[in-house]
């Protein structure tokens, strides 16, 4: 079964396509890396599976009934300014169930708890976010995501300048969302984290390069086709003959 | 002598006492409002409303005179177009809120003032400007009585997809579409404070009473509900301290209420547990973990 979709599907933005003519499916419970050269698309297309930018054209398939999507952006936008502690931070994952009026009973203070000892952040309940490293950060971030529940869930370079130590904790987070059968989609850039942890890997650049299983794709042939694929922007470009 | 200072006043005079019930009212809303402007960095966000409620007040001075009624209804609909027209442009084109904010309450004012000059006398722009925090009829009263509890109540159900609007907009549009609804209906209570704010003390002094006890809180505390109680009691002292100030001296109510919370500010700025001056100079070593 498929848990997402992409037919024919182009994304970008002012009409330039960064996501050029993508087809192909992401099956349920599928644990994907999404790898590819500086301003290959990679954070645009799960934007674009997010639902947070619409296509230009095709179309990006996602049962939204079925499965809920939890979407971890790059550098998220938290205002770490903001006077709020870590735990009102994760709580917020439970939005769905709580909403704008409902309360926090037994349980879910229980699953709050749990969540953040299960990124390792006990004792840091009541520190304020702007108190917390950029790795510690992530973690309640990650805390979040868990309480969130989601059957698919999008990480945007999730490990970028985060140390190893705090890296092996969020992916073994990842092993077990994935033993739990969610469907994970991840851009990251260490290709042995890739190998060790990700079945498979789509790589990119504009459009897809390669996709299936990652020892195949992550070959040196591959990568150098890659980088010769992102030629500059062209301002004069003329409208694409395979648009519909 | 401490009661004919403090309480006398209050005491002997009705004015007094519906301007201090007002005032109260005010803190109420514009308490809490203030708050959450300063934590999302839209403190002059109120300054821009206050002037863009104008034209709309005036327009329905122009039409049926001094009427509560209707100059309620103008400033409340040209301040909801602001920020309707900004929110809009906003999201629509290459402009930042901030920038379109700008235009439009900019080309909102010179309209009100315009408006004002054609027919208006020196004293009505007075009025317009300053308020009438000494003369609050029951109406009035009763309008700001009113503001005030739909503000708390609004805001108690606003209460946490506005943390989290502010916190992480990015997050609450993954989850939910309430974002945006959030952050209108949150600019539409500023509207409506800023228009109960104008009747007592006018459109320039209405965004003090909103945005100086709030800022002032800053330095006491850092937490959301810690900072609304401080901002609201900074703002009710701050009305009873300038009542009081322009009984004794002969001041004008309006400004000298604003000027007691601009007092307040310097106080908490200087003395402040979070962060103020004076605590930075007094030498405290620093822990073991």
């Amino acid at each position: 079964m498929s848990a997402i979709h992409f037919n024919d599907l182009t994304l970008g933005y002012d009409r330039h396509p960064v996501v050029h003519h993508l087809d192909g499916e992401v099956r349920s419970g599928e644990l994907l890396a999404i790898v590819g050269p500086n301003g290959a698309g990679k954070s645009t297309l799960l934007k674009g599976i997010a639902g947070a930018l619409a296509p230009l054209s095709g179309s990006v398939g996602v049962n939204r009934k079925a499965t809920r999507i939890a979407y971890l952006p790059q550098a998220a936008d938290v205002d770490r300014k903001f006077p709020i502690s870590v735990y009102d931070v994760v709580s917020m994952g439970l939005w769905r169930r709580t909403g704008w009026l409902g309360g926090v009973g037994r349980q879910d203070r229980a699953a709050i708890e749990h969540a953040i000892a299960a990124v390792g952040l006990t004792g840091f309940e009541d520190r304020a976010i702007g108190a917390l490293s950029g790795g510690q950060m992530q973690r309640a971030l990650f805390a979040r995501l868990l309480l969130q529940d989601a059957g698919v869930i999008l990480l945007d370079e999730p490990l970028t300048a985060i140390d190893a130590k705090t890296a092996a904790d969020l992916l073994d987070l990842v092993r077990r969302w994935h033993a739990e059968e969610r469907t994970v989609v991840a851009v990251l850039h260490d290709f042995e984290v890739v190998k060790s942890v990700f079945p498979q890997t789509l790589l990119v650049a504009r459009e897809a390069v390669a996709w299936g299983a990652s020892t195949d794709v992550l070959t040196p042939d591959n990568l150098m086709k890659a980088r010769r694929m992102l030629e500059a922007p062209d301002r004069a470009a003329e409208r694409c003959p395979r648009a519909a | 002598m401490l009661y004919d200072a403090l309480i006398g006043p209050f005491v002997e005079f009705e004015f007094m006492r519906r301007a201090l019930a007002g005032s109260v009212a005010l803190s109420l809303g514009a308490g809490p409002l203030g708050v959450f402007l300063m934590l999302r960095r839209m403190s002059l966000v109120g300054d821009a409303m206050a002037h863009a409620i104008l034209p709309g007040a005036a327009t329905a001075y122009l039409l049926t005179g001094l009427s509560l009624g209707w100059m309620t209804v103008g400033g409340l609909a040209a301040g909801l177009a602001v920020a309707l027209l900004a929110g809009a442009v906003a999201r629509t084109t290459a402009l930042e809120e901030d920038a379109s904010l700008a235009a439009f309450y900019l080309l909102s004012l010179a309209l009100g003032v315009t408006l004002v000059s054609v027919r208006g006398t020196s004293i009505d722009l007075l009025h317009v400007l300053f308020g009438t925090v000494l003369a609050l009829d029951d109406a009035t009263l009763l309008l700001l009585a009113g503001i005030a509890s739909v503000t708390v109540l609004a805001l108690a159900a606003l209460f946490r997809p506005l943390v989290m609007e502010s916190v992480d907009p990015g997050f609450l549009r993954s989850v939910s579409r309430m974002g945006g609804v959030t952050h209108l209906a949150f600019l539409g209570l500023v509207v409506l404070n800023l228009v109960a704010g104008f009747h007592a003390l006018g459109t320039l002094l209405a965004v003090g009473i909103m945005m100086l006890p709030a800022i002032a809180a800053r330095f006491w505390t850092r937490d959301v509900t810690g900072l609304i109680g401080v901002a609201t009691g900074i703002g009710i002292l701050s009305g009873l301290a300038g009542l009081l100030a322009s009984y004794h001296l002969g001041l004008p109510s309006g400004p000298t209420i604003i000027l007691a919370a601009g007092v307040a500010y310097l106080f908490s700025l200087l003395f402040g547990t979070e962060r103020g001056w004076l605590p930075r100079f007094l030498p405290r070593r620093h822990l073991e973990a």
